[in-house]
């Protein structure tokens, strides 16, 4: 199969950036995108031109490391992971839009890799349980329903790819946040840092630069892992309660005289 | 527990950081962009509330011009009296207009605040394409300006008698509407305005459910069922009383003095 590709080439993150086209022929349709751009920078590299950087390591859709702007939509329209776009999904001889993610806290660092530490900040600001130290827990002690792990589970498959913010017309990362917030505030051990997580995660998703929602659920439509924006609801929820949770705790102080 | 205060907290109870009593964790909300979001949709359901309750009341426009005193008329005045002895005269009129004065400014500028942050935070020209958001969805800032133009416009054409383009007397309420309803502009305009109001509660009143984190999976049909229905009876009865009164549907006033409204010429 033959291409035509459109690969948006950036320096380093302070570069401006422009479209370069690219043709490649002779690509087996069995061949994943990756796999289609590997080829092309080996070439590159003989022509002696700086090989396109990507991001990628599992290449089985389970890291969330690729983050391709396919044809205008994050991974492309099947919602999968970059690295699980085949070239048999396009017709051949067409052209092919390449970019990064686009959404202003993900500066772009270098040609198609962005910086998604935004992400990791989030989830540092409250993406963890305290355990305390000592014999190991009696498991039956926590009995947590199948509805309740399910619903965890649903929510901890989130490999922080980033497509939900690429996609949001206003850059917002309630998806993500919802996802990491919720796997947790669901779960037993997640309850005594339930409202703070919701609060700090929020405060640093806004610290971050990201866009508000506006409940468009476009997110949910290019999640490789179907996150449902339910996630968001329960974000909404917690963050709610932790204003009323911070109002009543300061309630009724007694003083004596 | 051992922790004498809740993580995060000083020893006042306070947020770690925080200044006032309330004012931090208040201010902390305000900033933010959810609690942003809270606020909209609170003082969008208090403006949707009001709505329901303000159509319904027009529809008192399809009881016609009665001998002389229409029942639109008598409601108005009504309006201006209820609640007193207890209130002043227009008490409770005032009481209203006050909240929802409060409600449409917080919801402007928390809209106009949030959209400004939405806007930054996508790089320019890199509007993603659509996939599976409603036109509604997409449209509630030019739907939900037109409405803001469309209300001022609406205060003083028909609660100032501002704009006299058609004669608009106090109390007259159904000869001010036979009137202004004559003209098709106003119609145009009137209807217009109503189609873009369905179209913003379409998606404002599910929205408003998911952003008070009420929606849920297993209730998500309903809600979504429930505010588009909202979203056409509410601009459907608004959009009645305009045709109405062009259509002919509803007759022209009787009582004198309105008579003399309807036909005179513009102050
Ligand atoms: C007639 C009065 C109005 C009513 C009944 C109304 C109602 C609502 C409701 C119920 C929401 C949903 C809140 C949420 O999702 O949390 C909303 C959102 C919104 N309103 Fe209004 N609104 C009115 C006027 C306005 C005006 C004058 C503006 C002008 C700026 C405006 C702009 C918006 C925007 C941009 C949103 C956010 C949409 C989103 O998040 O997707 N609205 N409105
Ligand atoms: S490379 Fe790991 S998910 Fe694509």
């Amino acid at each position: 199969m033959n291409f035509k590709l459109k690969v948006w080439r950036q320096s380093d993150a302070a570069a401006a950036g422009e479209w370069r086209t690219y043709g490649v022929s002779e690509i087996d349709s069995g061949a994943s995108f990756l796999e289609m751009l590997d080829i092309l920078n080996d070439r590159l590299v003989v022509e002696g031109e700086r090989p396109i950087a990507f991001d990628y390591d599992c290449r089985e859709g389970i890291c969330g490391s690729c983050a391709l702007t396919i044809d205008g939509t994050p991974h492309g329209p099947r919602q999968v992971t970059s690295c699980q776009v085949f070239m048999r999904e396009f017709t051949d001889g067409s052209e092919i839009i390449v970019e990064p993610f686009r959404a202003s806290p993900f500066k772009v660092l270098c040609d198609l890799v962005v910086d998604r530490t935004p992400f990791d900040r989030i989830v540092e600001a409250g993406g963890y349980i305290s355990v305390d130290a000592g014999p190991k827990p009696e498991p039956n002690a926590t009995p947590i329903s199948p509805e309740t792990q399910q619903a965890a589970m649903d929510a901890a498959a989130c490999i922080g790819c980033g497509a939900c913010v690429a996609a949001c017309p206003n850059g917002s990362a309630m998806l993500f946040t919802g996802a990491k917030a919720t796997h947790l505030n669901v779960l037993p051990q997640g309850q005594p840092e339930r409202y703070d997580r919701s609060r700090a995660m929020v405060e640093q998703m806004d610290a971050e630069g990201f866009g508000g929602c506006t409940n468009t659920g476009e997110c949910e439509a290019v999640c490789p892992q179907e996150i449902s924006i339910s996630v968001i609801g329960e974000l909404y929820r917690d963050y709610r309660k932790s204003m009323v949770h911070v109002l009543r705790s300061r309630r009724g102080r007694m003083k004596a005289q | 527990m051992a922790d004498p205060h809740p993580p995060g907290l000083n020893e006042e109870g306070e947020l770690e950081g925080s200044s006032g009593r309330h004012g931090g964790i208040l201010r902390q909300f305000w900033d933010s962009t959810i609690g942003k979001k809270i606020v909209v949709a609170v003082s969008g359901s208090i403006l949707g509330l009001y709505l329901i309750v303000h159509m319904l009341g027009n529809l008192k426009g399809f009881q016609g011009p009665g001998g002389g005193e229409p029942e639109i008329d008598v409601y108005g005045e009504w309006l201006r009296e209820v609640g007193s002895p207890a209130l002043p005269e227009q008490g409770a009129l005032w009481v209203v207009r006050a909240i929802l004065l409060l409600a449409l400014v917080l919801h402007v500028v928390a809209i106009v605040q949030l959209s400004r942050r939405n806007l930054a935070a996508k790089p320019k020209g890199h509007r993603p394409p659509r996939i599976q958001r409603s036109l509604a969805s997409r449209t509630m800032l030019l739907s939900g300006l037109v409405l803001l133009a469309f209300v001022v416009f609406h205060v003083l054409q028909f609660t100032t008698a501002t704009i006299q383009t058609t004669p608009i007397v106090e109390g007259e309420v159904y000869a001010n509407l036979y009137a202004a309803f004559q003209e098709w502009y106003f119609v145009v305009f009137y209807v217009v305005s109503m189609g873009l109001l369905a179209l913003h509660l379409r998606h404002g009143a599910w929205s408003l459910t998911q952003t008070m984190g009420w929606d849920k999976p297993n209730r998500n049909p309903t809600l979504r069922r429930t505010a588009t229905a909202l979203a056409v009876v509410v601009s459907l009865g608004f959009a009645a009383v305009p045709l109405g009164f062009w259509l002919g549907i509803v007759p022209e006033p009787t009582s004198e003095a309105a008579a003399t409204a309807a036909s005179g010429e513009p102050r």
